[in-house]
């Protein structure tokens, strides 16, 4: 990497006693999973080109929570919520941006009842806000024609009926979009959720990532295009058990971004 | 003597409703053994899902074939009925075809009638070919061996028998068919009867008359005990179902007084619990049995006419895991019967039977299995939602008998010590910045 991010933590602004307008909620997946931090250095990049006014907790941010309440424990959910929310609303947190679609359903609807009243939008629809507004421009043909398919991401589809912001911001980019048989609504899981990601499946005849990186398959697709670090990780697994990783990529729409623009 | 028919049909009528009725009653009783919830909200949006989704089958047509079929079996359920309110008004002031005498739109309601009761015929005749013959995959699983497969096809020899009771009733009422109006159908199978003489038609006539309506009242009686009640149930299901996003799950609130009081540095840990606090606490976290569940799970069970949507669409069941979600929402039924019977049986108390939901009837490996991608709930047509009885069960694997598996507690108390769901220090949060 040549030039240097510019990733501001909230306690910076504080210091100076400014608010960014918008908060960039890393989380765990895009904090320390290898994979995961390359979409969350990818999105800075478009966050620094747009000159975007935002910051991160940095150390003071702890998981949300998300995934032990899909466990079941709801104890330890709250726990991390309520530790959460006494920072985020200690530094008057309105607007938080997050790559990662269970932190996203997480904050903006189950943070709510407990103390945390947010503006909560994932990457993609914050991307495609950036765009319509100028502060971005996706220009150049380094994915013009190129086949992609996009996977919906469950937390963002079916739980909060976010379609459309992925599609629109991968059209920016003249890419030729392919969609799977089934997808937006009826879009197969990945088979990351629901806390599967921390454990092995139960005994089946088959595992939900490869079915799922079928479907993709099945278009033909040069890329297969993500929203979500755990569906980026899944699909990625799927496409090397298939023997495909030299002719499908699998990108998140960040990257796609990022990358089209040589960021 | 001439009023035998009248008083035989009104005590036919009498202990066909009273003893519907009565089940009825009974399963208000085991809806209501469910733990209380507000649903109190939103009215305009819960009336305008009702008339969208029961009503207005949106979401039965998002399969084209089954779902058109549906739309005629259902349009010609509701409609057929303005039918039996003649025959009962007959049936009981012994008239004849008393809406005769509205005219010429008499004729019109009847062809529309009969045309659907055609309708529904070729339906229910393509729906038992799918079942029975073409064998279509979602009605082999497991869950629908023995009695739900029996039931499924009771449900369409009842609507063959109906359908074909009518139109014969129709067929071989002279009168009517000298009116020739109304008899776009039954026209075509009147001379099927011309051999008979005029009482032997007659006696025909009447014979459909009688089965036809006994037929209905037994069929309204069968309803309780098979999966077809969703043709009542899916009304107050479709209104009760989920208003907030699918992704929101429900914060348990009993927990986030224990969290709130854990996080307050001024609580006396100490202290003795104020006066009736002792009540205010749960006597579970989650669920492990029906009565631990919502009453809207309960309505949600008794609702599911096994289907199968859910399941055909749950990735786990795709993938050949036990998880079916469809088999949650009919073991709860099953449990939920069971321990009304044992309500029944012991005088309106429930007896401890040793058995509950969790264990005798769904196994922690269906529920570890579900991915929680709202797949099912997104399938279903009558907005059951077999994931939130899944969650409140996991609730209960989780908080009273830490029996999650290994790897996730593993995940679980690294949060807790370093706010990951991996061993990584919490200080290193930010390094990524400068890899």
């Amino acid at each position: 990497m040549s030039e240097q991010l510019t990733v501001p933590t909230m306690a910076e602004f504080m210091a100076e006693g400014k608010k960014p307008d918008i908060l960039f909620w890393v989380g765990s997946a895009g904090s320390y999973d290898d994979r995961a931090k390359k979409i969350t250095k990818a999105f800075v990049k478009i966050l620094n080109k747009a000159n975007v006014d935002f910051a991160v907790l940095g150390t003071e941010e702890s998981n949300t929570g998300d995934v032990a309440k899909r466990a079941g424990n709801e104890f330890l959910f709250q726990m991390q919520a309520v530790m959460n929310i006494e920072v985020l609303n200690a530094y008057e947190v309105k607007r938080i941006v997050t790559c990662d679609p269970h932190s996203f359903n997480c904050l903006k609807n189950e943070y709510p009842s407990l103390g945390g009243v947010f503006e909560v939008i994932h990457h993609t629809q914050f991307i495609e806000e950036l765009i319509s507004s100028g502060r971005l421009k996706v220009e150049g043909d380094k994915y013009k024609g190129k086949r992609i398919t996009f996977h919906d991401p469950c937390y963002l589809g079916r739980a909060n009926s976010v379609y459309e912001a992925p599609r629109n911001v991968l059209k920016k980019t003249n890419a030729t979009l392919v969609e799977m048989k089934r997808h937006k609504g009826s879009a197969l899981c990945c088979g990351a959720g629901g806390a599967q990601m921390f454990k092995d499946a139960e005994p089946g005849n088959k595992e939900i990532n490869v079915l799922r990186t079928e479907d993709a398959i099945e278009t033909n697709p040069e890329i297969i295009a993500t929203g979500c670090p755990y569906c980026n990780t899944m699909m990625t697994d799927g496409v090397k058990f298939k023997e495909k990783e030299s002719d499908i990529k699998v990108l998140d729409i960040a990257e796609l971004i990022a990358d089209s623009q040589d960021l | 003597m001439e009023y035998l028919p009248n008083i035989i049909f009104a005590i036919i009528l009498t202990i066909g409703i009273g003893y519907f009725a009565n089940n009825v009653k009974k399963l208000f009783r085991n809806i209501k053994l469910g733990r209380d919830v507000d649903v109190s909200d939103d009215k305009p949006q819960r009336w305008k899902n009702m008339s969208m989704i029961a009503l207005g089958q949106s979401k039965m047509v998002k399969r084209p074939i089954a779902g058109f079929l549906h739309v005629i079996v259902y349009v010609g359920f509701v409609i057929i009925n303005i039918e039996v309110l003649e025959i009962i008004i007959d049936g009981l002031f012994g008239t004849h075809r008393i809406f005769s005498s509205i005219g010429s739109l008499y004729g019109v309601l009847i062809s529309a009638f009969e045309i659907l009761a055609v309708l529904v015929l070729v339906a229910v005749i393509v729906f038992w070919l799918r079942r029975n013959v073409i064998k279509l995959k979602r009605f082999l699983s497991a869950e629908m061996k023995g009695w739900p497969k029996s039931d499924g096809n009771i449900i369409l020899y009842f609507e063959v028998v109906l359908m074909c009771l009518f139109l014969v009733m129709n067929a071989t009422d002279l009168q009517f068919q000298a009116m020739d109006s109304g008899n776009v159908i039954s026209q075509f199978i009147s001379p099927w009867f011309s051999g008979f003489s005029e009482s032997s038609i007659h006696l025909i006539e009447r014979s459909a008359w009688w089965i036809h309506i006994i037929g209905i009242l037994t069929f309204l009686n069968y309803l309780y005990f098979s999966k077809h009640l969703h043709i009542l149930l899916a009304f107050p299901n479709t209104y009760y179902g989920k208003l907030t996003p699918k992704g929101q799950f429900e914060n348990l609130e009993a927990v986030t007084k224990e969290v709130k009081m854990m996080m307050d540095p001024n609580v006396d840990p100490f202290a003795a619990p104020p006066e009736g606090a002792e009540a205010a606490i749960p006597a579970k976290f989650g669920a492990s049995d029906v009565q631990d569940l919502s009453w809207v799970n309960l309505l949600n069970a008794y609702t599911c006419t096994e289907c199968g949507r859910c399941t055909s669409e749950c990735p786990a069941n795709q993938t050949g895991k036990k998880l079916s979600p469809r088999k949650i929402m009919m073991d709860t039924r099953d449990r939920l019967e069971e321990v009304g019977k044992n309500i029944d049986a012991n005088k309106g108390e429930f007896k401890d039977d040793g058995k509950q939901l969790l264990g005798d009837y769904i196994t922690n490996e269906e529920l570890w299995a579900c991915t929680t991608c709202n797949a099912c709930v997104e399938a279903c047509p009558v907005s059951i939602d077999p994931l939130n009885i899944i969650m409140q069960m996991r609730q209960y694997l989780v908080m009273e008998q830490s029996a999650a598996p290994m790897e996730l507690n593993t995940m679980m108390t690294n949060i807790e010590n370093n706010g990951a769901p991996w061993p990584y220090n919490q200080q290193d949060r930010l390094n990524w910045k400068n890899e």
